[in-house]
């Protein structure tokens, strides 16, 4: 295919700018002395440091693995900031009190903290490198007895909520990059919604990492009691920096029984520039663990950024008749290279879990779907779906599924379709031929291949996310 | 016919182009004025669509001689979007299926291209549903069509139709029909026929390219073209057609193999 469609898919990031902001910053370098440090400043439980400092000394014994189609220079783990804070520490009681730095930050990355112009039904917890500057709404929902703040502040003020279920879905050692996390996240978001309760409004998280030398890890812990729903959101962005950063982060879910929990990610992190120069390894754990009968947990994800992404959003269903569903859209360009996925274990009887995974390589890019469907002796009756469609854009790009399928009780069913297409030449041309640009043209063969993903954002985000992927092809084509 | 340079609305001299590094066009001349049908006949792999494409705009083919006029302007010069969105329209002989792309949608953005173009506002979703439905008549298609992915799953015929509706909604000034009878049934032949007939008028031309004097029964051409290894060797008025079904191509290659 000639330069026209590679030009297209080539934008620049608009997100790549650097905010000045003096910054409380401790030394490179991991320690058990730094993990007192960070569980010091944040001021935390003790149980909180003993949890750290345990998962430190299991992450020590481990090595980092590299069975992901993936390729990376070695990560030199005492290079890297593991605290950056904005300095002016004390969290603000109103928004309007937040340094105008930040609150002019998040401005132009299209999100609105101040009180006249944010969305009216969407929560904002805000996180700049290491810490959570901004929590909108908070005070509405307590009405409702939702929580919705930054997990260190949960430490403070529910410190028995987050000890009980804080590593309950994602061991400290589940892998090695979990366990890094457990042992020096700084931030995240946490999320309670009381027996009963339909959370009011969207919740949404968004991430930014300015600190070139900082790695971000944040955890985030989301509970639904019996009966509870809620809809959460993360985004997130990162400058454009020549070295590469670190994002190690951990998420957990709890659906207790008629519990539902719909989460959705839009990821936008840099990507490295066209030759593969810098850009953020995002290495995720997220899991979520239907515990309780008739409970849902969906993960929605569009994954557009990264240098690197390792992730693979999965479902426990322990609970009779519980719902796992994963709808995934990632892009790669250029030398990005994504490994993502799914994990379903079906442990009780009746199971659900669907799998819709769209995978769009264009450039010299790299994407593989893995996808895990485990049945479980117990799970009578257990049903998956998968359909993995890859699309390649050019020539030079590549995508690879590996489905594993491993059932051990013979009423469950599992289905799997695949299929790779090519947005080709002739395509294009019949486009064009009509009048419509390469640019709309392949805007709207993607936003076609993604419709069944996109069906299942929250509304004011599928736009956006249909959006960023016109945005992130253009100049791919041609 | 009025005759002068501002009703030529296009003029090919001695047009050469090649694929994959191989001449196929060996030097095409053609003028077609506003208010003309021009027909091209010919053998298979004789450059047909070759010629189609490269007005076209297609980027696999190379252009490496000759000049073409479109309506005053370099037409080489011009982007394949831009050549469309100045009125030159190309039923392709294969349509291309595209999944994931409603017809209506596809439709309308091609339309609001083409009106932005021209600076005029772009018709919103309704609007712009009234005049589909209106031209639908035209190939008697039903509505149930423009829901679906463009041409994704539909019969040769429909496909066929298809391009006829695109092309009665973009109003085209240079209509290039590349063999849009093939493929067709009776019924089907005399409706694309019958809405081709209806989109000519005397400030727009049409090119046929066809294999089969069949469709020329139903679309009258006032000139009919011979092209073979490249070339246009023999041009006619519409009796040359009925020559050609009646004798084949070969004494003409003979003919001109002699000349
Ligand atoms: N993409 C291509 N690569 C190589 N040769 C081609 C290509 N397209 C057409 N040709 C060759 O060009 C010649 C003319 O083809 P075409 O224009 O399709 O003829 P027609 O439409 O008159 O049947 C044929 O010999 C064909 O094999
Ligand atoms: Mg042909």
């Amino acid at each position: 295919m000639s330069t026209t469609v590679q030009s297209l898919v080539n934008q620049p990031y608009k997100y790549g700018f650097i905010t000045q902001i003096e910054s409380d910053t401790i030394p490179a370098g991991l320690s058990e002395d730094v993990i007192r440090l960070i569980s010091a400043k944040k001021n935390e439980p003790a149980f909180m440091l003993e949890f750290r400092l345990k998962a430190y000394r299991q992450w020590l014994k481990m090595t980092e693995p590299n069975w992901a189609e993936v390729g990376y220079p070695p990560i030199d783990y005492q290079k890297i900031v593991y605290y950056s804070a904005p300095k002016v520490q004390e969290k603000k009681k109103s928004l309007d009190e937040v340094d105008p730095t930040l609150l002019e930050t998040f401005e132009k990355l299209g999100i609105s903290l101040s009180e006249q112009k944010r969305l009216s039904n969407v929560a904002v917890d805000a996180i700049f490198d290491s810490v959570s500057v901004a929590t909108t709404f908070k005070e509405k929902l307590a009405k409702d007895g939702v929580i919705f703040c930054s997990i260190s502040e949960a430490l403070q003020e529910h410190p028995d909520l987050v000890q009980k279920y804080l590593g309950s879905v994602v061991p400290v050692a589940d892998n090695y990059f979990a366990a890094l996390n457990s042992a020096v996240f700084t931030d995240g978001s946490f999320v309670f919604i009381p027996k009963g309760v339909k959370c009011p409004m969207e919740l949404s998280t968004y991430f930014r990492i300015n600190n070139g030398e900082s790695g971000q890890f944040e955890r985030t812990l989301i509970v639904a009691e019996e009966g509870a729903s809620v809809s959460y959101l993360e985004g997130c962005t990162a400058p454009m920096y020549d070295s590469n950063q670190l994002h190690a982060a951990v998420v957990e879910l709890v659906a207790l029984d008629n519990a539902e929990i719909k989460y959705s990610t839009v990821q936008n992190w840099y990507a490295g520039d066209a030759d593969g120069k810098g850009g953020i390894y995002n290495f995720v754990t997220k899991r979520g663990l239907c515990q309780g009968v008739n409970s849902k947990i969906s993960w929605t994800q569009v994954e557009t950024g990264s240098a690197i992404t390792w992730k693979y959003p999965s479902c426990v269903l322990v609970g009779d008749n519980s719902v796992g569903e994963f709808y995934s859209v990632a892009l790669t360009n250029n030398r990005q290279q994504a490994d993502t996925g799914t994990k379903m274990i079906h442990i009780g009887k009746n199971t659900r879990s669907t799998i819709v995974s769209k995978g769009i390589s264009a450039g010299n890019s790299n994407n593989s779907y893995r996808g895990l469907v485990k049945v479980g002796p117990k799970a009578e009756g257990a049903r998956n779906y998968s359909q993995c469609d890859s699309m390649l854009i050019g020539d030079n790009a590549g995508a690879n599924t590996f489905p594993y399928i491993q059932v051990q009780n013979n009423s469950a069913k599992v289905e799997h379709e695949a299929s790779t297409s090519k947005i080709g030449e002739d395509q294009l041309f019949y486009f064009t031929q009509r009048g419509i640009s390469l640019e709309d043209a392949i805007a709207m063969m993607i936003s076609g291949f993604c419709r069944d993903v996109f069906n299942q954002l929250p509304m004011e985000f599928a736009v956006e996310a249909d959006k960023l992927l016109a945005l992130k092809l253009e100049g791919s084509v041609g | 016919m009025v005759i002068g340079n501002s009703d030529v609305i296009l003029s090919v001299k001695d047009l050469t182009a090649n694929v994959d590094e191989t001449p196929i066009l060996k030097g095409i001349n053609l003028e077609i004025k506003a208010g003309e049908i021009h027909a091209i006949m010919g053998p298979n792999g004789s450059g047909k669509s070759t010629l189609s494409k490269v007005l076209a705009g297609h980027p696999a083919y190379e252009v490496t001689g000759g000049e073409v006029s479109y309506l005053g302007q370099n037409l080489l010069d011009m982007e394949p979007e831009d050549r469309a969105r100045s009125g030159v329209f190309l039923a392709f002989q294969y349509p291309l299926e595209i999944p994931g792309v409603s017809n209506l949608d596809f439709l309308r953005v091609a339309y609001n291209s083409k009106r932005k173009h021209e600076g005029l506002e772009e018709l919103d979703a309704f609007d712009f549903d009234d005049l589909v439905q209106e031209k639908l008549g035209i190939v008697k298609m039903d509505a149930a069509f423009l829901n679906r992915s463009v041409n994704e799953g539909f019969s040769g015929g429909e496909k066929k139709r298809n391009e006829i509706l695109q092309m009665a909604i973009l109003e085209p000034k240079l209509g290039i029909l590349d063999e849009t009878d093939s493929g067709l049934d009776i019924d089907a032949l005399r409706i694309v026929a019958n809405g081709v007939n209806q989109l000519a008028h005397s400030n727009n031309a049409m090119l046929v390219i066809t294999h089969y004097q069949r469709l020329l029964e139903y679309i009258i051409p006032d000139y009919v073209h011979v092209m073979a290894n490249g070339r246009i060797i023999r041009t006619g008025g519409k009796e040359l057609a009925l020559e050609l079904e009646e004798r084949g191509y070969d004494w003409l290659l003979e003919a001109e193999a002699v000349v």
